[in-house]
Formats: structure tokens, C-alpha cells, sequence
């Protein structure tokens, strides 16, 4: 990340929580301050959808089959992550290369069928500031929430496209695999944030 | 970083005006150019509030000076459209204007004067040199967070010169009043002031981000938890609030620009939207928001008492654990702010216990800093006066606000004066005392110059006076009904008699604003002045004192320090020096003597 935090190993410092990498710890802050964003929606989403007397029920308007396929895509990514991570720390540059492929395309299928559900549910009548079938803000909170989830998986598939293109340019190997670390840790946050958010959204 | 490594990053060949200036990745630099942003920012702040003050005093008259400029002038501005026609129409604050004055005097003091000083300023300059680390764990994010918030400042500063004015519904922003353009006849003004504090907020995320991870990862070989200077404490914990509370605010206001832009209704009742949803997360936010202006302060204040009264700090894993606890009760207290919106009483009692829950560590700090001073043989610098006038004002502040932390008390008092009163002897006799404290003591580390004591200790009894001449009579008022936010007192005859204090008031509000003129003078003398070379010029413990060249180059340490003992180690009985800093390692018998 930088010239200092390149020293990391090197500077001896008073008990290190991530003596490895600083990235990572500067990660996991990062992703604390995320979450509390991610709370801040699912919250005033409750507070407005429990003060409605007409909010539809999810599950009647929008498709819980389809969204179960995407959530099931992005564990399996989360999973192929892991094996680029494993796969980097065996010194196997090329296999995580792999890895990272199907990772990327996990995140590339679902944006495409997270598409391919907002233009149907658009179709069907659900708008950013009305649907027929009661409670304004039920379109808006679901457009604003899985857009901002949406955000974040388009934001990951081009960090990991980064991070497998630095490491075809040689840049990781079993020594220093923190940087993979550090994007995978990022990659299972935004998948842990979807199933809250399929919990909350669509099924409950 | 090894020695050489050290010398190579501290001689390396200059990297020229930009990167020295500009886009510099230089902790000590960006703490330079966060504080030039927040005193340029403080005089407009400051030049706000003298407005407000001037149209309380003398309702509906013109403003001084304004008629040295000719009625045809003032015909050619109105006829343009100018800025400043819609702001002082023929020299006059116009009811729409006035709004906007005390909304932007409170969003620039907040968040452009207070936290890029407090947590910008002292955070980015102290949190290396004092844990004794090279420099932040991510430069490169440090450099683009101060940009990101030069950015936010720009972005709220346009809104001055948009049509309608700039944003009209208090820093607060309560919906529906801000979620529609109609009701405050603001329209661009309120979409910047929100995207603004949007960037704003991402430019204190990434320096959050670079003060925890420094925190935990790159302190000194020896400087454990309970041996960091309390300021390092306070601006840790800090760095986690704005972390928890920043982002509630960014979704926020994103859904409130919606409410106002895409024809959403978050906050408007007419589209199923919910008003009190802005007030709990804007609170959700904003107390919390109220112990990050204050924290860095305390901190401060922790480490010139002890420098100045030559002892220890008295309780000093009490004081981390009291601001720990501070900053864990600030999450769980925001409903005090909202007695009044209508919440259910129950709810309301559980509000105002944990509200006064707080008052237990405030007041173990407060006797802390006294138990600190006692008996002591204080010398009375100037960063000292600043630091005694910190504790004095917190117990006015703290004082005050149980009256508002508790509901049958606040039911009566809340939106008047009586507040404003509290939160100015908070976030000025607190805060801003604390960043004047924090600037004498450290100008010499910052610029390898002195301030001028004299001038200094002059600025402080002329700032110290007019303050409390300014912010004491609010709370007579407060409790005669006198209304915060309101445009013209005269138009309520109950508030008549009380007139004069509002008079006396203003006098003294445009003297505390000229007392700062001092200030000025003594910053601008000292940095013209001679560079010295004067390593430790206070006698105190810490590492940037200590271990640090007096004029830290990129890098800061020639060598990385190694901490023996905690930084509050003055007067040690047996010990021919009454300071001993913390990378000096003391003689067996004073070591256990130190560490007990």
C-alpha cells in the first residue's frame, strides 16, 4: 500500500495486532465503518416498514427462487475465494489466477441476474417512489438497499480483477499473500451483508 | 525501519514544492494543512456568528459598514441577483438569510473548525511522534483524507453563492423542513451542504481508519496500552466514534438528498415516510458526534496538566477507562436530544438514566484534573491558563447539561437559550480552549518556533472573560423563554425586558471576536519568527519531546525509540530531575518506583 506500511515486517513494533499486514487490520476497520452503513438502511428500513399498515409481504411480489440462486452463486464465490487464497499461500500463483476467474464471474452472474430482476420488477410496476400494491417506501427501501449492495459487488469484482492482475504480473507468492487476504476479506463481508439482506428484504 | 533505512528517509533529496506542500504523505504536514483549513474556516465561523449576534442585539438594522456603500450599489446588486444581495439586502439580515447564518455558523464550526483541528490537526501530528512510529500506517490514504475533506469545504462553501441561498434549516437538518425545498426556500444550498457533509464524512473515515490501525499496529517497542499519553487515548477512541457514527450519518443524509432530488419520501409523512426516522439516525450520529469534539481536547488537557503542575497525572488508567466509557455511553444516549418529538415517556426515563450515567465518569475526570493540580507548584504558561480554563469551563458545560439530559428539566428548557449555552461552554469552553491549549503547547514541535508567552497569556484572560461575558448570560436568558433560532426577540413582549442582555451579549461577542485578533497576531509573529532548536522547551515526557529530532524529518526518528516507563513520571522522590522521558530507561529502584 505504501512505503512505511512495506516495512510492516520489518518495523518492531509493541504487540502488532496484525503484525502480517497492516492492511488488514486497516481493512477490518473499514468494513466495521461499512456495516454500521449497511445497519444504518436495514434499521430505518424496520423503523418504516413496521410504521406502515400496507406493506405488501416480499415474498408475494418479488421472486424468492431467483434471489435464492444468487445468494447460493455468491457462497460459492466466497468459496472459490478461499481457494485462491489457499492456492497463493502453496506458492501457486496460476491456480489462484483460476480462482479469482471464477470469483469474479460468481460476482459477474449475479450482477447480471440482480439486472435482469430490477428491469423485471420494473416491469411488473414496483418504482423508486410508488408500487401498486401499498407501502411507497417498499420500492424505494428495496431499490436503495440491494443497489447499495449492488455497489459494493461491482466494487469487488473490479478490486479482485486488480488484485489477479498484479498477481499475474508476479506481484504475490507464498510469502506475500496478505494483499489476496485482505480483498478476500472484503469479498465474504459483501457476501455476509447480502444475506442479511436477503434475510430482511426478501424473506422475513 | 532499520537505522540506516532511517537516515536514508530522512536525508533523501527534496522531493520538491508539491510533494513537500500540496500532496505531501508526511503525518506532520497533513497536521499543518488540516490545521491552516480549520483556523481559515473558524474566522468565517466566527464572522457568522457575529451576524446572528447583531441581529439579536439590534433587530432589523442595518449591519456596521454598510452604509459606506451607496444605495445605487445596492440597487445594482439587488437588480444582478448577487450572492450577496440575497444574503444582507441593502446592509439588512433578512429572515430567510438569517436562518441560513446560524445553520452554517454551527455546520462550519463543527465540522469544518473543531474536528479538522481536534482530530485533523493534533490526531495526524501526535498519534506517530507520540506512540514513536515512522508515520501513519497508510500515508497515501492519510494525504487523500485531507484532500477529501478540502473537498467537503469547497463543496459547502458554494453553497453561499447558489440560488436561494445556502442551506436554512439548522446543522441539524430536521425533516420535513429540510427534506423540501418549499418549506425553507432553499433548494441547491441544502443538496450541497449534504453532499458536502457526505465527502466529509469519507475524509474523517479514511483518517479513522489510519489512526486505529496505527494505534494497534505501530506503537514503539515498550509503549504498551497503559503506558500511551491520555491524548493518544483520546484520539484512539475518538477515531472508533467517528467510525460507529459517520456512516449513519452519510446513509442519512443520502436518503434525505433522495427525499429531496428522486421524489422519495424517507421523511415525508405524505408518502408513508416517517419524520422522527432523520432524528434518530441524524442523533444516532450526533451525540456521539459531541464527544468526538471533545474528546481530543480532554486528551490534550490530560498531558499539559501534569507538564505544568509537575506531577502525575492523578488516576490515569482511571481516565482511559472513563473516556472508554464516555464514548460507549455516547451511543445509547441520543434520545435526549428528543424529549420533546413526542416519545413515550418509559422511553423518555431510560434516555435521561443513561444520559446521567455519564456524568459519573465526566465527574471522575473532572476530579481527576483537580486532584492532579492539588498541591502542586504549577507554572502558569500560556498552553496551562488555556488547558485550567478547559477544566473550569467543563464543569459550567457538564452542569448545564444534566439539566437537559434529564426530561422534566430539558421539557421546559429544550430550544431555548439555556442550550445554546450549554453547547457553546462545551464546544467553545471546552473544545476551542482546548485547540488554543493544544497550540501554544505544541507550535514549537509543529514549527520549530515559540509563540510569544506574554501576547499568549494576554490572549487567554481577554479570550476567558468575554467568553463567559458572552455564553453566561444565555442561560438567564434561556430561562426567561428567550427562543433559540428565532429572527427577531422583539416580537414577543415577554422578551422585551430581557433585551438589554441581549445587547450586552453582542458587545461582548464582538470583543471575544476581536480578542482573537491577538491570536493572530502572536501565529503569524511566531512563524516569522526565529527557528529554534530547543528540543524539550515544557521539560516533558513524551516522545515527541523526547526522542524526536527538534525538527522531525519525514520519518520522524532517527533511531525507533524504546519506551521504558508511562509518559506522567514528573517529581519522582530520589530522582535529581523532576521529568523523565519515557525513552530514558531510570536506575532499578526509580524504574519500580515509575511503574508503581
Amino acid at each position: 500500500m505504501s512505503d512505511v506500511a512495506s516495512h510492516s515486517v520489518a518495523y518492531a513494533a509493541e504487540s502488532p495486532l496484525t503484525p502480517e499486514s497492516w492492511g488488514k487490520l486497516g481493512m477490518w476497520v473499514f468494513l466495521a465503518g461499512d456495516a454500521m452503513m449497511f445497519g444504518a438502511l436495514l434499521a430505518g428500513y424496520g423503523a418504516l416498514r413496521y410504521g406502515s399498515l400496507t406493506w405488501p409481504v416480499p415474498a408475494h411480489v418479488l421472486g424468492i427462487s431467483l434471489t435464492a440462486f444468487m445468494t447460493f452463486l455468491l457462497i460459492c464465490s466466497s468459496v472459490t475465494m478461499v481457494k485462491a487464497l489457499e492456492a497463493i499461500r502453496m506458492g501457486k500463483p496460476e491456480r489462484m489466477r483460476n480462482f479469482l476467474l471464477l470469483t469474479m464471474l460468481g460476482g459477474a452472474i449475479f450482477l447480471g441476474l440482480q439486472a435482469y430482476e430490477w428491469n423485471h420488477l420494473i416491469h411488473t410496476g414496483l418504482g423508486f417512489s410508488g408500487n401498486p400494491w401499498g407501502g411507497a417506501l417498499f420500492g424505494t427501501t428495496f431499490f436503495i438497499i440491494t443497489g447499495f449492495h449492488g455497489m459494493h459487488v461491482t466494487g469487488g469484482v473490479i478490486y479482485l480483477g486488480i488484485v489477479m492482475l498484479r498477481g499475474v504480473g508476479g506481484h504475490y507468492s507464498a510469502a506475500r499473500y496478505q494483499p489476496v487476504e485482505v480483498a478476500g476479506l472484503y469479498w465474504h463481508f459483501v457476501d455476509l451483508v447480502w444475506i442479511m439482506v436477503f434475510t430482511f428484504i426478501y424473506l422475513l | 525501519m532499520n537505522e540506516t533505512a532511517a537516515v536514508a528517509h530522512a536525508t533523501h533529496e527534496s522531493p520538491g514544492f508539491v510533494r513537500t506542500y500540496l500532496f505531501s504523505t508526511d503525518h506532520k504536514m497533513i497536521a499543518k494543512q488540516f490545521l491552516w483549513l480549520g483556523l481559515i474556516m473558524m474566522l468565517l465561523g466566527g464572522l457568522l456568528a457575529l451576524m446572528v449576534r447583531w441581529e439579536l442585539a439590534w433587530p432589523e438594522t442595518q449591519l456596521p459598514l454598510m452604509n459606506l456603500i451607496s444605495e445605487k450599489t445596492w440597487e445594482a446588486l439587488n437588480e444582478s441577483g448577487s450572492w450577496i444581495a440575497r444574503m444582507i439586502p441593502n446592509g439588512f439580515i433578512s429572515p430567510e438569510s438569517y436562518n441560513s447564518l446560524f445553520t452554517m455558523h454551527a455546520t462550519i464550526m463543527v465540522f469544518l473548525v473543531v474536528m479538522p483541528i481536534l482530530v485533523g490537526t493534533f490526531g495526524n501530528f501526535l498519534i506517530p511522534l507520540q506512540i514513536g512510529a515512522p508515520d501513519m500506517a497508510f500515508p497515501v490514504l492519510n494525504m487523500l483524507s485531507f484532500w477529501t475533506t478540502a473537498l467537503g469545504g469547497l463543496v459547502m462553501l458554494a453553497g453561499f453563492f447558489v440560488p436561494g441561498g445556502h442551506a436554512a434549516g439548522g446543522w441539524t437538518a430536521y425533516a420535513p423542513l429540510s427534506a423540501q425545498a418549499i418549506y425553507t426556500g432553499v433548494n441547491w444550498g441544502q443538496h450541497l451542504w449534504l453532499i458536502s457533509l457526505f465527502i466529509l464524512g469519507v475524509g474523517s473515515l479514511m483518517g479513522s481508519i489510519n489512526y486505529i490501525t496505527t494505534v494497534i499496529n505501530m506503537r514503539a517497542r515498550g509503549m504498551t496500552w497503559f503506558r500511551m499519553p491520555l491524548t493518544i487515548w483520546s484520539l484512539f477512541i475518538t477515531a472508533v466514534l467517528l467510525l460507529f457514527a459517520l456512516p449513519v450519518l452519510q446513509a442519512a443524509a443520502v436518503l434525505l438528498l433522495f427525499d429531496r432530488t428522486l421524489g422519495t419520501s424517507f421523511y415525508l409523512p405524505a408518502g408513508g415516510g416517517e419524520p422522527l426516522l432523520w432524528q434518530h439516525l441524524f442523533w444516532f450520529f450526533g451525540h456521539p458526534e459531541v464527544y468526538v469534539l471533545i474528546l481530543p481536547a480532554m486528551g490534550i488537557v490530560c498531558d499539559i496538566l501534569p507538564v505544568f503542575s509537575r506531577k502525575p497525572i492523578f488516576g490515569y488508567k482511571a481516565m482511559a477507562v472513563a473516556m472508554i466509557s464516555i464514548a460507549f455511553l455516547g451511543f445509547i444516549v441520543w434520545g435526549h436530544h428528543m424529549f420533546i418529538s413526542g416519545m413515550n415517556p418509559s422511553l423518555a426515563v431510560g434516555f435521561s438514566i443513561t444520559t446521567i450515567l455519564i456524568s459519573v465518569p465526566a465527574a471522575l475526570i473532572t476530579m481527576n484534573w483537580i486532584a492532579t493540580l492539588f498541591r502542586a507548584s504549577i507554572r502558569f504558561t500560556t498552553p496551562m491558563l488555556f488547558a485550567l480554563g478547559v477544566v473550569s469551563m467543563f464543569i459550567i458545560g457538564g452542569l448545564s447539561g444534566i439539566f437537559l439530559g434529564l426530561a422534566p428539566t430539558d421539557i421546559f428548557l429544550h430550544d431555548t437559550y439555556f442550550v445554546v449555552a450549554h453547547f457553546h461552554y462545551i464546544v467553545f469552553g471546552f473544545s476551542i480552549l482546548g485547540i488554543f491549549a493544544g497550540i501554544y503547547f505544541w507550535f514549537p514541535k509543529m514549527f520549530g518556533r515559540k509563540l510569544n508567552e506574554t501576547l499568549g497569556k494576554i490572549h487567554f484572560l481577554a479570550t476567558f472573560i468575554t467568553f463567559n461575558l458572552v455564553f453566561f448570560p444565555m442561560h438567564m436568558l434561556g430561562i426567561g423563554g428567550h427562543m433559540r433560532r428565532i429572527y427577531n426577540p422583539l416580537q414577543y413582549p415577554f422578551l422585551e425586558p430581557l433585551q438589554p442582555m441581549n445587547v450586552f451579549i453582542t458587545v461582548s461577542a464582538f470583543l471575544l471576536g476581536a480578542s482573537q485578533i491577538l491570536f493572530m497576531i502572536n501565529f503569524f509573529w511566531g512563524l516569522a519568527g526565529k527557528k529554534t532548536w530547543e528540543q524539550n522547551p515544557w521539560e516533558a515526557n513524551t516522545l515527541e519531546w523526547t526522542a524526536a529530532p527538534p525538527r522531525p524529518p519525514h520519518g520522524n526518528f532517527l533511531t525507533p525509540p524504546i519506551v521504558h516507563h508511562g509518559p506522567y513520571v514528573y517529581s519522582l522522590p530520589g530522582s535529581t530531575q523532576d521529568w523523565a522521558p519515557q525513552n530514558e530507561e531510570l536506575p532499578g529502584k526509580l524504574a519500580r518506583a515509575a511503574a508503581g
